[in-house]
């Protein structure tokens, strides 16, 4: 029965290597235009909750709600909303991602020490380059830590996606559920998970050289 | 005839939900070149004070002058660039080698490179620490006392000509202290700035301060030169400080 199993995904491997490929290409794809957005939005959003307090309570209450509703349901919310597709996939992937990146940019900017902004602002930075050069320097530690459970969550929610047709490897699994393929399931299960252990590998040493400083000695 | 590098009057900041005027109608005159020593007890207002001068805290009432013009009508971003503050907590950023720490103000301003790359390097043999062994470090692999001496060199860095130094000896031993001590009054005495120096220890004020503000809870209750400090005590509190140190050299000679 063993034998058999690695005989399928052999043999799946044999026949269906381009298919195998681009579902992974497919996976990546909306994975990472995924997190693109959900990045190019959530800090900014976190920014603006730090700067402006008042909007902090509305805009972190909005997100813990969006994050109690399971992926799956909101895949199939959209649905009506958006019809299917990639499109459809990457909105709510994006909904998903959010919440990690913008809590972390609110925790890491609050976590800036006061009296470091203020050693800045005496040195004569403008608002800007305080921001630049130095809060969101000292944030990002945490924000890149809210990237990474967002880019984790991302890539295992992504499997749902080919249940509305955005393609992935979430394709090959549905099909093993289908026909009762264990191979199929074997192999689309192991592939989402290795891609999760290489992406956050990935993520963890553009940290360690980003941040440098943090981990001298 | 010396100019009059800072002008207090009547300056008082309350904060927000504070029973106590945190600075409480403070005047004072200095003129440039002179070394004025801050003394008080904690809490007594002189942080606040040094960031009422550089704009970090507006006051809510009084004005402050430096060289006759009101800060009040200045732009609050190049005013700092034009004073050299060390703040207590010394503030080096993290995230930024020694070399980049001491070079901030100068890239604000847009120095070139070499200028920017000698004056880093005169300035960490200023303050006594070797440029090739300390450029490339983070703050984190420095000493208390090396990263109050960085947080010096980084507000010397553009040539102020006025000073704010907010306990920047608090964390240095006692001998390097006391070597520091030489340095900074070389330093004032060779560049003609004006120095204001907070500190706790009541020998430093009187040995580095031309004149010594005595503050208590967010009052001037002296300022004068430390003979004349010695010789009228302006009120309780001054005696008082004068008689513990009195007492410490006692105890000294005690056990000499
Ligand atoms: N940002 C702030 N908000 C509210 N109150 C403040 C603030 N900063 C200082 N205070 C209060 O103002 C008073 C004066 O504080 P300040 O920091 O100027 O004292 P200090 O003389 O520098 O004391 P120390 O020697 O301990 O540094 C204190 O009672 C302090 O609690
Ligand atoms: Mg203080």
């Amino acid at each position: 029965m063993e034998n058999n199993i690695w005989l399928q995904m052999k043999d799946y491997f044999n026949n269906n290597m381009d298919s195998f490929l681009i579902a992974i290409k497919e996976h990546l794809e909306i994975s990472l235009i995924a997190l693109m957005i959900a990045i190019i939005i959530g800090i900014p959003c976190g920014y603006v909750c730090v700067k402006f307090k008042r909007l902090e309570k509305q805009i972190v209450s909005l997100f813990q709600v969006l994050r109690v509703i399971p992926s799956l349901a909101v895949l199939l919310l959209l649905i009506p909303v958006m019809g299917t597709g990639v499109k459809s996939a990457i909105i709510a992937l994006v909904l998903l991602a959010m919440p990690p990146v913008l809590m972390n940019t609110v925790v890491g900017l609050k976590e800036v020490p006061d009296f470091m902004v203020e050693s800045a602002y005496g040195i004569g930075m403008t608002e800007k380059q305080v921001l630049w050069k130095v809060q969101f320097p000292l944030a990002m530690p945490l924000i890149f830590t809210g990237i990474k459970t967002a880019m984790i969550e991302i890539i295992a929610s992504a499997t749902l996606a080919a249940k509305i047709g955005a393609g992935g490897l979430g394709g090959i699994i549905f099909t093993g559920l289908g026909l009762n393929r264990t191979d199929l399931l074997l192999i689309g299960g192991i592939t989402v998970g290795l891609l999760t252990i290489a992406t956050s590998l990935l993520l963890e040493l553009i940290n360690r050289t980003m941040m440098k400083y943090k981990y001298v000695r | 005839m010396t100019q009059k590098a800072i002008e207090i009057s009547n300056v008082t900041k309350k904060f927000k939900q504070a029973e106590y005027n945190a600075v409480d109608n403070v005047n004072l005159t200095i003129d440039e070149g002179e070394f004025i020593t801050i003394l008080g007890s904690s809490g007594s207002g002189k942080t606040t004070l040094l960031k009422i001068i550089n704009k970090l805290y507006e006051p809510n009432e009084g004005t402050i002058k430096l060289f006759g013009e009101d800060i009040a009508h200045v732009d609050s971003v190049q005013l700092r660039r034009s004073i050299g503050y060390v703040i207590q907590q010394i503030g080096l950023f993290p995230h930024m080698t020694i070399a980049e720490n001491v070079a901030t103000a100068p890239k604000l301003l847009k120095w070139n490179k070499k200028a920017i790359h000698e004056r880093v390097d005169d300035l960490l043999n200023l303050v006594g620490l070797n440029p090739s062994d300390f450029k490339d470090r983070y703050p984190s692999e420095l000493s208390g006392g090396q990263q109050q001496r960085i947080g010096l060199a980084r507000a010397l860095a553009v040539d102020p000509k006025i000073m704010l130094m907010d306990e920047p000896l608090g964390a240095v031993d006692a001998i390097t202290r006391l070597h520091l001590q030489d340095e900074l009054l070389r330093i004032h005495g060779g560049l003609q700035k004006t120095f204001l120096l907070v500190t706790h220890d009541i020998n430093e004020a009187f040995k580095l301060g031309n004149r010594i503000v005595i503050m208590n809870e967010g009052k001037v209750c002296q300022f004068d030169t430390p003979k004349n400090i010695v010789a009228n005590p302006a009120d309780e509190f001054v005696s008082s400080l004068i008689e513990s140190s009195r007492n410490q050299g006692k105890f000294w000679e005690g056990l000499g």
